[in-house]
């Protein structure tokens, strides 16, 4: 067994020293009723290294490789090219094999790299304090909605329509065990999202607004009146970012007057990874909200010799010291993917996040007006960066999206998936189209769209 | 007496004054392989970028709405050369497992086996998008469930929720399906029961889930005080929260009894799984009584800890509470292929209590786990929980002799010994202790925690140490402990090695300065 150092003779020895006549002394406080006679049936044996790489590679190679297809999925999750150094600094044993710093003494490297980290996240949202990151941003979502009735001692949230589902379903789960009450509305299919709908929907009770930017559609608007209003109320804006590349072309939510900006970091370093690990963000406007922030923080601070160094901090919110009136009860994060989202954004720096973004929206523009030119589909969105809905004719947008699979592309991801049963979005399609898209396969995907609307018809026929 | 280091070292040089060697100072501060390295923003630039990219056409016409960005964002780039030193000079500062000896308890800081890195990454599992066509991704999801199969297998349970992040996450998943439990039934109760020496998760969790919480004491001895447990009992105490084996490094031999008074009292039981390290392979919380029990799987299963984070914590349930788990989860049908309940599957969803997470868990997490597994086998994996156990025992009775060990009379600990600082010479503390085993070369064990026990000084060694290793290790703490008996006041300005002296961390909190502001 490769991975356990004792032999035999070592343990004899440690027995020895323990007064103990065999192993299963020491298990003498485990009930009768639960001791077993040997290992646990129905699983197998111990095996090489070969055999299970043997076993994981099959595994694997049942799954289509989005890499090897045309491929244009989003919706929350998108696929960018990750430098090859990022990999190769996220497995150096001492950032892969550590804790979190604890003891900052021998944890600097961490630590340097969250402070550098929050840094990076604050500026590309237009805040003033990021943390050291949270699960994904979904849950991150969330959290804001629980800060925001924290800071306004309020317990009602409107969620706009076009937040992701899945965001606005974990939101309401948590709401339903808190007790909160969430406001919430389906996207309404049209060019331009209802902000004015959505500002009419905040009232005097109302913690915040939460909006999404980029919404779940890929439309884009300003959101300074919706900041105007929810401060007028004294509610508190709440802006999503699943897509942080974007903000390498777009105005910061900051900008706009968010107050709390949370979002999913994944496009940059984390890869797809069927949905996770991924990386939270979250991020203040005002740094008087801080202390009732969630989640770890990392903060500057001098030795006792005077020189730079840095530690978690304000740990008081946190649930290790305050117990039940912690601000919230996430302990483990998303260490390594902060890191690989960090040597991402260095490695691109303001001159590469700007390229990538415009490149991002350079292919983007191309697929819409691609797939405009092919019968049977319109481009719903005025505005957007890197990702836009479609709508189709024909059979609802999730069978074209598995016929399109069959024929070798990954199209995109149909509302119909994301919102069950709502025949209005069933024949919307959103596509996502990022710098590893080729002309080739947009090309590719307006022929086979073509192709799949087209066969539809006949089989409705 | 083991020889303190087989490379030939001697203790030979005396310190200086300032505890440090005796040498001139360097120019730029570094020590040889000890570099400094100046932060992110001092070194990079705006115009600079390690990736090569189109250069922006600022005349091509964008669809942004108006919104184009005027203002710099504020961030700096690296080439790549420039990146990968920035890192790597960092990664110096860092201790890992990869490094040496790390006993944190309550954290199973095991090996982490690098093939599991290696499947990880493989295109299949890394490149794969969670809302793919189902039909496209059978391997994925025949991971999740092959993943859950071992992990219901192990702990004898029926059921598994498989999205939840982390260990905590974790935990609320279980409370919430306790509550929908409750709520299904139209039974308001409002208490979680948490015994004193829990992990602070367990009350904030919870908490956050809307219940009130209440502490159970400890006897002297180390485990829940059963007698005070089952009089708190009643008909508005919704779950019990218990750690097995718990906080103190000790196995609940009454937890059958415990489950069974709170079942008698409609109530649920769930079980912090953080320390199954101890047990896995060897004992099936599902013979005690359990409800509900997260696994962290960055812990027991060797995922990599990764400076914090990401976990991954799985959820095993009882029958009673396998229908409120949350969505999604994978599915097998008649003809073999796998398939995700979602939201939009309603006959099948049950009365779930809704969705943690916007995708399907920590797959990256799932491949590394199972690797994991099936490289240890179920003989491996029980000798794993042998390994971690004899390894703590021994540590545990080598120490006893010089260090408080309030419960070593308790009979055998679990994977953790714990010790207090009951007999430090006053004014010299746990911290100090710690502090003098960084300057030893060792990561310091868990501190201060659990509560129960004043200065608590928490030690995991783990199965993955060999003998030398920890013998090696007991000489170092038996020496530093030895300073703290005998007031060696150098001990309170420990260390003196790291890359950094001990940080001014009030002051840190005092002004806190979160973001660089160059």
């Amino acid at each position: 067994m490769r991975y356990l150092p004792l032999t035999d003779t070592d343990r004899q020895d440690m027995l020895a020293k323990i007064g103990a006549a065999s192993v299963d002394d020491l298990f003498v406080d485990v009930p009768e009723v639960a001791r077993l006679d040997g290992p646990i049936h129905g699983l197998p044996m111990h095996a090489s290294e070969m055999a299970v790489e043997r076993h994981m590679k099959k595994l694997a190679a049942k799954n289509l490789v989005a890499g090897d297809v045309p491929f244009f999925l989003g919706a929350g999750a998108y696929r960018h090219h990750v430098p090859a150094s990022v990999d190769t600094v996220i497995q150096r044993g001492e950032f892969l094999t550590a804790y979190t710093p604890y003891q900052p003494e021998i944890a600097q490297g961490t630590l340097q790299v969250l402070f550098e980290f929050q840094t990076q996240v604050a500026r590309l949202y237009g805040c003033a304090v990021a943390n050291a990151s949270l699960y994904d941003g979904s849950t991150a979502c969330w959290e804001a909605v629980a800060m925001a009735t924290r800071v306004t001692k309020r317990s009602r949230a409107v969620l706009s329509g076009a937040l992701h589902p899945h965001y606005a379903h974990v939101v309401k789960t948590m709401a339903h065990f808190t007790g909160d009450t969430i406001a919430d509305a389906q996207p309404a299919i049209t060019a331009e999202p209802d902000l004015e709908g959505l500002m009419a929907r905040i009232d005097d009770d109302t913690a915040c607004v939460v909006v999404q930017y980029p919404d779940i559609l890929g439309r884009i608007s300003d959101l300074t009146p919706v900041a105007e209003a929810a401060h007028a109320k004294g509610a508190l804006l709440v802006v999503v970012n699943t897509e942080p590349v974007a903000l390498g072309a777009i105005k910061s939510p900051g900008e706009m007057g968010a107050d709390i900006v949370v979002g999913e970091g994944q496009s940059l370093g984390v890869g797809l990874q069927f949905g996770g690990p991924y990386l939270g963000l979250f991020a203040v406007r005002d740094p008087k909200h801080v202390r009732q922030m969630p989640g770890r923080l990392c903060g500057e601070t001098t030795d006792a010799e005077g020189k730079r160094g840095f530690v978690l901090t304000l740990s008081t919110r946190e649930q290790h010291i305050r117990r039940e009136k912690a601000t919230s009860n996430i302990c483990t994060n998303s260490g390594l993917c902060a890191l690989a989202f960090t040597v991402h954004m260095t490695l691109l720096g303001e001159r590469g996040l700007r390229e990538l973004a415009a490149e991002n929206h350079r292919l983007a523009c191309l697929a819409a007006d691609r797939l405009a030119r092919v019968p049977g589909i319109k481009v719903l969105n005025t505005a957007f960066f890197n990702e836009f809905t479609v709508m189709l004719d024909g059979k609802p947008a999730r069978e074209i999206v598995r016929d399109l699979a069959d024929r070798g592309v990954l199209g995109g991801v149909s509302l119909g998936r994301l919102y069950p049963g709502v025949e209005a979005l069933e024949h919307a399609l959103l596509v996502a189209v990022t710098e590893t898209t080729t002309e080739d396969d947009i090309e590719r995907l307006a022929t086979e769209l073509e192709a799949s609307i087209a066969a539809s018809f006949q089989e409705t026929v | 007496m083991n020889a303190p280091n087989k490379s030939g070292w001697k203790p030979a040089m005396e310190l200086s004054e300032d505890g440090m060697h005796n040498g001139p100072a360097t120019t730029t501060g570094n020590r040889a392989l000890m570099l400094e390295e100046p932060l992110l923003f001092e070194i990079g630039r705006a115009d600079v970028t390690g990736v090569d990219l189109p250069p922006v056409d600022t005349d091509a016409p964008t669809r942004l709405g108006g919104l184009g960005r005027a203002e710099p964002i504020g961030l700096v780039g690296l080439t790549e050369p420039e990146t990968v030193r920035h890192y790597t000079r960092l990664s110096r500062q860092n201790y890992g497992i990869d490094l040496g000896f790390f006993p944190l308890g309550s954290c199973t800081m095991k090996h982490n086996p690098r093939l599991n890195e290696k499947m990880a990454r493989l295109p299949g599992f890394a490149d794969i998008h969670p809302l793919a066509p189902q039909s496209t991704v059978q391997g994925a999801l025949e991971v999740v469930h092959q993943l859950g199969y071992w992990l219901c297998t192990l702990t004898g349970m029926p059921a598994v929720a498989m999205s939840p992040k982390a260990g905590a996450h974790g935990e609320l998943c279980g409370i919430l399906a306790i509550r929908a439990a409750h709520e299904a039934r139209g039974d308001a109760r409002e208490v979680v029961l948490v015994p004193e020496s829990a992990h602070g998760t367990n009350p904030a969790t919870a908490a956050f889930a809307g219940y009130r919480v209440e502490d159970i004491p400890a006897t002297p001895e180390g485990r829940v005080d059963v007698a005070a447990l089952k009089d708190r009992l009643g008909p508005d105490v919704a779950a019990v929260m218990i750690t097995n084996p718990n906080t103190c490094g000790l196995f609940e031999k009454d937890f059958r009894e415990i489950a069974d008074a709170v079942h008698a009292a409609g109530g649920y039981v769930y079980c912090d799984g953080a320390n199954f390290n101890a047990i896995v392979g060897k004992v099936r919380p599902g013979d005690l009584g359990v409800d509900a029990m997260h696994i962290n799987l960055h812990k027991t299963f060797s995922t990599p800890h990764g400076g914090g984070g990401p976990g991954s914590g799985p959820v095993v349930l009882s029958e009673a509470l396998a229908p409120y788990a949350p969505l999604p989860f994978v599915r097998q049908d008649a003809e073999g292929s796998f398939y995700l309940v979602e939201e939009e599957n309603r006959e099948e969803r049950g009365p779930t209590f809704g969705r943690m997470t916007a995708f399907h868990g920590q797959m990256g997490m799932f491949t590394r786990a199972l690797t994991y597994m099936l490289s240890h086998g179920a003989d491996g994996l029980k000798q794993v929980a042998e390994d971690a156990v004899l390894n703590a025992n021994y540590i545990l009775r080598s120490m006893e002799d010089i260090l408080h060990a309030p419960f070593a009379a308790s009979g055998p600990c679990m994977h953790e010994a714990l010790f207090g600082d009951k007999d430090f010479t006053e004014g010299l503390t746990t911290l100090d202790v710690a502090k003098g085993l960084i300057d030893e070369g060792y990561h310091p064990m868990t501190v201060y925690f659990p509560l129960v026990v004043h200065g608590a000084m928490l030690v995991e060694p783990t199965e993955t140490e060999s003998k030398a290793a920890i013998d090696q290790f007991i000489t170092a703490f038996r020496a530093v402990v030895t300073r703290a008996l005998d007031g060696d006041e150098a001990l309170k300005a420990a260390p003196y090695y790291a890359p950094r002296r001990r940080l001014d961390e009030t002051g840190a909190a005092r002004k806190p300065k979160l973001a660089y502001e160059g």
